[in-house]
């Protein structure tokens, strides 16, 4: 089958590799549906994820349609139209029990990997990388999905494939990030980056019910979504000299309540600030440039919630702790729990209150996914999404 | 049936300690004392640059003698100077390494235990191990395990100690390619979190430190594979399976 596989930094192929098989009781396969791009796919491509492995096939949000079963699946059957979640959970761990998916202790392979890097090793995750797990991704034309009880979310009627393809990581991490907030009525939420995950979080604020959402970007076209699809105040950081007390006048002096950070260890940010953490992590003296940490940690009110869903790996600095400590912020991150979310966002969409398939920009087949990755790393044609039909 | 635990078992064995004690034996010592002396002395009679380093040389057998601590027992990893009872204990006192490792196991202490105590499901989850067979006296057995190069090593063992629900102690007998005595202990979680499972192994690698290094560069040591194991059989127990990408499909190396 086809698959598009990474093979070093700016370097993806599409390839002929072997179908998947099920290889333990609780595996499905499914027949890929549609395959998104994500923004923590470039952290892959550009090189800042270690151990990945030349042939490794890359993808985690997808749809399909399951093909096999394994001889313990129950859940879900043959020809069921299912949206999955892009980490791995097993379901029956202390970390499941508690509805933190992404924590769980039984699904990576590679355990004394993560072990090493970061104390205790996490779930498993879809095509990214071997510390977390080495799984095979979604940009094929078959996925195999372990755990299919657990991970696999069958489509309500009505929900059209490309309404459901969000349910599989960029909305439940919104939402997730919203959740985090613990939003109070009359809460004012600002939301670093309005990409996919970044208006899903403003969308699950409002949801969540917040009095009003304030996004922060620097493309027209996306601050533009912003106000469109999720209904929020736009900052254009690039317009402005200090966005900080933007934020502080659009508050009444009080700051955002809660901050989102959906960028992660990519951020961007102008003059000499961003030229100096571009250097140091090119020079790997460190490996996640934390603009938005910096300004989300100045910008939030005292004991408000930083609620952070842009992916960090390694190792950052220049963090200003002084000040989140002396103003009390409540810190709150992850990789989120799509196990918890996906089944409860579906009837959202079937209900009508949001359709996600409007962020799709692009649709392209797998042999064009290079391209579609450049078009979407680069952000060319106002790409926001680009979505794969294998 | 309860055994008693046995004093060889409760003796603590540790490495990585500084070598401060003698690793000779009382023979060694005379003996490394009188070829440092005959060194000293040949090295005398000759004089010039020879004998000088004669001289020297003999001089650090003969400080190794009075000493007792020998740079090339200690560089194999051998210890002659404790007197020990081959067929009471596995690992002599001061030779053994040490593994020691915990898990916590969402699942009650009976099932685990039980489970754990049927020797013959521990290749299940202990992926070096080719297959137990436990004889018909349910205290001795036999293991096959994997060893590097594709090779197999074996050994016999006995319980030593077994309290249920609890403590499960073992020492390998005598002839063991890699003499081994230990124990896992149970007992209930804090919080109805299930149980806590913790191993300590003591082992004599085949060649020493340098044995163990080898082992350890190539993940085939017992600090390894106890981790993996105990991961694994947690995967088993939580989730039903032990989890796994063998098999999955992958793009060409060199497309």
């Amino acid at each position: 089958m086809k698959a598009v596989c990474w093979y070093g930094a700016n370097d993806l192929r599409v390839v002929d590799v072997d179908e998947p098989k099920i290889l333990n009781p609780r595996d499905a396969i499914i027949r890929v549906g549609l395959s998104s791009v994500c923004g923590s796919d470039l952290h892959l491509i550009d090189g800042y994820i270690p151990t990945m492995q030349r042939g490794d096939i890359i993808g985690h949000e997808f749809m399909g349609e399951v093909v096999e079963v394994g001889s313990q699946v129950y859940n879900v059957r043959v020809g069921d139209r299912v949206v999955v979640p892009s980490i791995v959970a097993c379901g029956g761990c202390f970390y499941c029990h508690q509805e933190q998916y992404s924590l769980c202790d039984n699904t990576n392979p590679n355990a004394a990997m993560l072990e090493a890097a970061f104390g205790y090793s996490t779930a498993g995750i879809y095509g990214y990388s071997h510390l977390f797990g080495g799984y095979a991704g979604s940009h094929a034309e078959y996925i195999r999905i372990p755990f299919a009880d657990v991970g696999a979310f069958v489509i309500p009627d009505g929900v059209t494939d490309e309404q459901a393809l969000f349910c599989s990581d960029a909305f439940p991490t919104g939402f997730f990030a919203a959740d985090n907030c613990d939003i109070q009525p009359g809460d004012i939420v600002a939301v670093w980056g309005a990409g996919a995950v970044g208006l899903f979080a403003m969308v699950s604020a409002y949801m969540l019910g917040a009095e009003r959402v304030i996004a922060i970007d620097r493309f027209p076209e996306r601050l533009n979504m912003a106000r469109e699809f999720a209904n929020a105040d736009t900052i254009n950081y690039e317009e402005q000299d200090d966005v900080v007390e933007i934020l502080k006048q659009m508050t009444g002096g009080r700051g955002p309540d809660a901050c989102i950070d959906a960028v992660g260890m990519e951020a961007h940010a102008g003059g000499l600030p961003g030229m100096y953490d571009k250097v140091k992590q090119t020079m790997r003296l460190e490996t996640d440039r934390p603009h938005v940490l910096r300004q989300a940690i100045q910008a939030c009110r005292k004991g408000g919630t930083f609620s952070i869903v842009g992916v960090y790996a390694g190792l950052l600095d220049k963090l200003p702790m002084g000040a989140a400590f002396n103003k009390g912020l409540k810190f709150k991150m992850g990789q989120m729990h799509g196990q918890k979310y996906t089944g409860e966002l579906l009837n959202r969409v079937a209900r009508g209150e949001v359709d996600p398939s409007r962020l799709i920009t692009h649709r392209m087949s797998l042999d064009d996914a290079p391209k579609g990755y450049d078009l979407y790393k680069h952000k060319y044609e106002d790409c926001l999404r680009v979505v794969f039909a294998p | 049936m309860v055994v008693q635990p046995t004093t060889e078992l409760r003796r603590g064995i540790h490495h990585e300690q500084p070598l401060s004690y003698p690793n000779m034996s009382r023979k060694g010592r005379y003996l490394a004392v009188l070829v440092g002396g005959i060194l000293v002395g040949v090295g005398l009679v000759r004089g010039g640059v020879r004998g000088l380093i004669m001289m020297l040389v003999g001089g650090g057998v003969i400080a190794q003698g009075v000493t007792g601590i020998s740079l090339v027992l200690k560089a194999i990893g051998a210890n002659r100077a404790v007197r020990t009872n081959e067929k009471a204990v596995a690992v002599p006192h001061q030779q053994g390494f040490r593994v020691e490792k915990s898990i916590t196991i969402d699942s009650p202490i009976e099932e685990i235990y039980s489970y754990w105590r049927n020797f013959e499901n521990l290749p299940n989850f202990m992926s070096h191990l080719e297959a137990v067979e436990v004889q018909d006296d349910d205290i001795h057995s036999h293991w096959v395990a994997k060893a590097p190069a594709g090779m197999n090593i074996e050994w016999d063992a006995e319980i030593i100690n077994e309290i249920p629900n609890e403590v499960i102690g073992w020492r390998s007998v005598e002839g063991a390619a890699v003499p081994n005595a230990g124990a896992v202990r149970f007992r209930p979680a804090p919080g109805g979190r299930g149980t806590e499972i913790q191993v300590k192994i003591e082992y004599l690698p085949p060649a020493g430190p340098i044995g163990a290094a080898v082992a350890a560069m190539f993940g085939e040591d017992p600090n390894t594979q106890v981790a993996h194991s105990l991961r694994q059989f947690k995967q088993l127990i939580e989730a039903g399976e032990v989890a796994t990408n063998d098999g999955q499909p992958h793009g060409p190396y060199r497309p």
